[in-house]
């Protein structure tokens, strides 16, 4: 059997599997309940700065899409950091820790962009015994507007300045929660690890209005007839956030830095691929607000099949084993020529396939043949695009089959080279270098 | 004296009074609006969608299923009523499993195709209850046209002309309008009233007026209104019934099932209505299987149907067959009538002989089955009465029994269309059928009266 036991920044946890900054770690109640259900880790719902309790809005601070069947996928919140009173939050982060030591407890922070203020709230966090902190530099909204969260994430030199304070003010690991509302995710990854920190999370979520109500006038979620813009969040979120995982991952510059992977994660899978791009745990949010803690049964024993279906026989076997194959477009094998093949007898012809290349791709498939409705490729139109495959609605009925070498490619009249060739070395790229190298 | 379903003879009243409800509940109830996003959902928006070539209306389904996912439910109606203007009474009636749902691709995905009946009912309830209309006569052309019938083939031509701005005169031998919809189709798939509500939303566009009451050739003449319209559209359906053939037919308690479900669609008061304890009812079709499942909501212990071909031959398609299983009917099958056993002019038993095909003609084998039936109906198709027609001037063509019309309607006499169950052409004899031949009729028509449809 697989071992999942995870090893964080030195943060030890049975699973990789941890619930993110958010209600469901907002009190002692609800992670006492999180850790029954078997989850690995918590970090704590963001703490702010000893005084007056944070304020939420009093009507509705979620939004969401569904598809047809009601099934959520994706959710929009306008809630702030925590709004309990910062001494209870300590004293039930200490006896959380205090009776699920095997279990990881990170506390997340968010106070102002001074560093007295860090220096006040380090000691009494560290003084609960917790195994961290994480830096909510992610927060989209109330928070950011204050010179908080998302403010300081979106600004390299504070987050690096911020990291610095918190390195040299405690013994405890820190990691920085990135926001993804920015142009180049390696930038404050970057920040982050000159600021000295141990890990990078994200992403945080992603400012968003879920929708707009076309009788009021009023964006979603409605506050007596005004919106906010809110963070966005669940399964919608998830390519976003790969993305900037693997950007990160695989830059020269933060090569190796921990990264927690955060958005969508929902299922075993999801947490997969996120520790494949270079995670090397994962947190989730929305997935639990969902369905309740009981999920994680399902991560935890979907990973270790998968893990044993495969032969990995510890996480170490599979983070960052996808992160290689991130390239750059320019790098991409311009040799490697697919074409779209449709297996007949899975064909329920519907026609998809045909009116999505017709009326907006390549004209490279068929609707009747000698006067019967019939799909199929027209290899000599197609440019192996993947299109169609995308709008089929049955599974493995389309391929995209790859020529061998030596084939012919009916749209250019070409063979399929047998080498790999890119961009950088391509004819029609004017930067390429003038005399093909024999 | 054996009480309820054992009591012999045809008598009212088998059942508890509340049973009665409740078995002629609707068969399919109506999706409520979450339900019918999900089931929208499930459609692919194919590509000239093959449920939309099946449709004899060929409305244009993915489209209004779309309308339904995106919350335009009227804007889904209008697609509907465009190509149907009776959308909601085949939302109801239509062997969707042999039109429609059969050629879903969902159908030869996973053999669950799309509920596209269920859903056009949806939309059209909501466009029918908010008395929602989506089109305005055009000016009165001063044009005069008059409809024999006011079943769905009439209804859709009246429609179809009345919106240009002809004045339409349908003339309906009975007291209601509606033709089968009203008397004919079986009651738990029409409930509550609908076919009259529908009638009333068709014919609210204006320039419709129905005479009730006025049967052909016997109240008025197809040589006066030849005489006194600018055209004329016959659609009286089929009022003939098929005899069985067999000894002794004329005894009590034989009866026509047609008859028997129109009786049974008017009365006010189930309970009141009698039926046998031991029900047989001879033929294959739609008739068949309605009369045998009402007669076995109505309180009759034992009810069989009696085929004289396979299950294969049969026209209730396989949905229907199944339909008349679960409510407890038995089919059998190579059986044909040969003779009714009656007592005191009474029905008792039935005498049936086995059939078998011999190549291709069936003929009987001799063996004698016995069946005791105290009520025996009669659905071995009907027929039409060409009588009414003539006695009057010049005669129309006829072919296999019915009226013969070309491709647009036009039966063999000037300035006489037709259509509908009364004529003979490639369409099943369904009440969707119906519609698309009346609105084909009407835009004929139309056309023959404008020059090329310019007033
Ligand atoms: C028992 C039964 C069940 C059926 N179930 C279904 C079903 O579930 N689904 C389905 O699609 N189809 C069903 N059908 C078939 C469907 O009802 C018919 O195909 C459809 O009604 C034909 O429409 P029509 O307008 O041609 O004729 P009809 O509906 O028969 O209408 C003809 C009208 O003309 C009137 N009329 C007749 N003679 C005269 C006259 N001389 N003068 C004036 N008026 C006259 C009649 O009173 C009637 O109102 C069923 C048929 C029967 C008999
Ligand atoms: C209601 C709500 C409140 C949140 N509050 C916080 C917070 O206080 N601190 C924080 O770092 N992230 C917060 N988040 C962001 C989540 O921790 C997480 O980064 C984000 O939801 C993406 O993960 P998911 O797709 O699994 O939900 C919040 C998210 C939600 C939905
Ligand atoms: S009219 Fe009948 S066949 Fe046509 S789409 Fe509607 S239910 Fe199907």
């Amino acid at each position: 059997m697989a071992d999942i036991r995870n090893d964080f920044v030195g943060i030890k946890s049975p699973n990789p599997f941890w619930l993110a900054s958010a209600p469901p770690t907002d009190k002692a109640y609800n992670v006492e309940r999180a850790f029954k259900a078997g989850w690995g880790g918590v970090v704590w719902k963001t703490l702010g700065e000893e005084g007056p309790p944070i304020v939420n809005v009093n009507g509705p601070r979620y939004g969401a899409i569904w598809g047809a069947d009601r099934r959520l996928l994706g959710l929009n919140n306008i809630e702030l950091i925590t709004d309990r009173d910062l001494q209870t939050n300590l004293r039930e982060i200490k006896q959380i820790k205090r009776d699920w030591p095997d279990r990881a407890v990170v506390v997340s922070i968010m106070v102002p962009c001074e560093e007295a203020a860090w220096k006040a709230i380090l000691p009494v966090v560290e003084e609960t015994g917790a195994d961290g902190i994480e830096l909510n530099f992610g927060c989209p909204h109330g928070m950011s507007e204050r010179g908080m969260g998302s403010a300081v994430g979106q600004v390299p030199e504070y987050i690096e300045m911020v990291a610095r304070w918190c390195k040299q003010n405690t013994r405890m690991p820190v990691i920085v929660k990135l926001t993804p509302n920015i142009t180049d995710i390696r930038y404050p990854a970057r920040a982050a690890k000159k600021g000295g920190a141990d890990a990078v999370s994200l992403i945080n979520t992603v400012s968003s209005i879920t929708s707009v109500d076309l009788d009021s006038f009023s964006p979603e979620p409605s506050i007596d007839g005004k919106g906010s813009h809110g963070g966005y969040c669940g399964p919608a979120v998830k390519p976003i956030a790969l993305n900037m995982v693997a950007e990160i991952a695989r830059d020269p510059e933060t090569a190796g830095l921990p990264i927690s992977g955060i958005g969508g994660v929902t299922t075993w899978r999801d947490a997969a691929e996120f520790m494949a791009l270079g995670a090397g745990n994962v947190q989730v949010c929305t997935a639990a607000m969902t369905y309740g803690f009981k999920i994680v049964q399902e991560m935890i024993e979907g990973l270790k099949n998968w893990m044993d279906e495969k032969g990995h026989a510890r996480l170490d076997d599979i983070v960052g084993r996808a992160t290689p194959n991130v390239t750059d477009w320019q790098y991409l094998n311009l040799n490697y020529v697919t074409k779209a093949r449709i297996n007949q007898d899975l064909c329920i012809k519907c026609g998809r396939c045909h009116i999505a290349c017709e009326d907006t791709s390549h004209q490279a498939i068929t609707s009747t043949v000698n006067g019967v409705r019939h799909f199929e490729v027209i290899e000599a139109e197609c440019v192996g695009c993947n299109l169609c495959v995308n709008v089929c609605p049955v599974e493995d009925c389309i391929d995209m089959v790859a020529l061998a070498a030596g084939t012919l490619d009916q749209r250019t009249g070409r063979k399929v080279e047998p080498t790999y060739a890119n961009w950088t070395t391509h004819p029609n790229n004017p930067m390429a270098p003038k005399v093909a190298a024999e | 004296m054996a009480e309820g379903q054992f009591r012999d003879g045809i008598v009212a009243g088998r059942l508890p009074s509340a049973d009665y409800e409740q078995n002629f509940a609707d068969l399919h109830p109506p999706l409520d609006r979450h339900e019918a996003l999900v089931e929208a959902d499930r459609c692919y928006f194919c590509y000239d969608a093959p449920c939309m070539q099946a449709c004899p209306t060929q409305i244009d389904i993915p489209l209004f299923i779309r309308q339904i996912a995106t919350g335009n439910p009227l804007g889904s109606a209008k697609t509907i009523f465009d190509q149907n203007i009776l959308g909601g009474m085949c939302a109801r009636v239509c062997p969707t499993e042999t039109l429609c749902e059969e050629a879903c691709v969902r159908e030869a995905a996973e053999g669950k195709p799309v509920q596209i009946g269920r859903l056009q009912r949806y939309a059209t309830d909501v466009a029918m209850e908010q008395g929602r209309q989506f089109y305005q006569r055009a000016a009165p052309t001063g044009k005069k046209i008059a409809i024999v019938g006011a079943g769905p083939a009439g209804l859709a031509c009246a429609h179809g002309l009345a919106v240009h701005g002809h004045d339409v005169t349908i003339y309906e031998a009975r007291p209601k309008p509606g033709g089968l919809n009203e008397y004919g189709i079986a009651a738990y798939k029409t409930p509550g009233g609908f076919a009259q509500a529908e009638v009333d939303y068709v014919t609210a566009i204006g320039g419709i007026d129905i005479e009730y009451g006025k049967a052909l050739g016997r109240d008025i003449h197809l040589a006066e209104l030849i005489a006194n319209f600018d055209a004329v559209f016959l659609g009286m359906g089929l009022a003939g019934v098929n005899a069985l053939r067999a000894e002794g037919e004329d005894a009590e308690g034989v009866e026509n099932a047609v008859e028997f479900i129109a009786t049974l669609r008017q009365a006010s008061d189930l309970s009141s209505l009698p039926v046998g304890r031991r029900v047989v009812v001879i033929g294959g079709g739609m008739t068949a299987v309605d009369a045998a499942v009402q007669s076995k909501l109505l309180g009759a212990e034992e009810v069989t149907i009696c085929y004289r071909r396979g299950p294969e031959h049969m026209n209730a398609s396989e949905y229907e067959q199944d339909l008349a299983a679960a409510n407890g009917v038995a089919i059998r099958h190579w059986l044909q009538p040969k003779r009714v056993v009656s007592e005191g002019g009474k029905v008792v038993a039935i005498e049936l002989e086995y059939t078998a095909l011999d190549g291709d003609r069936l003929k009987g084998t001799g063996e004698i089955l016995r069946l005791p039936a105290d009520q025996v109906f009669k659905a071995i198709g009907q027929s039409f009465e060409p009588s009414v027609l003539n006695g009057s001037g010049p005669s129309i063509a006829l072919e296999n029994g019915r009226i013969r019309i070309d491709a647009e309607g036009r039966t063999s006499l000037d300035k006489v269309w037709a259509g509908g169950d009364c004529v003979v052409d490639a369409r099943e004899d369904l009440t969707v059928s119906a519609v698309a031949a009346g609105r084909d009729a009407a835009q004929s028509i139309h056309r023959s009266l404008t020059s090329n449809g310019r007033a």
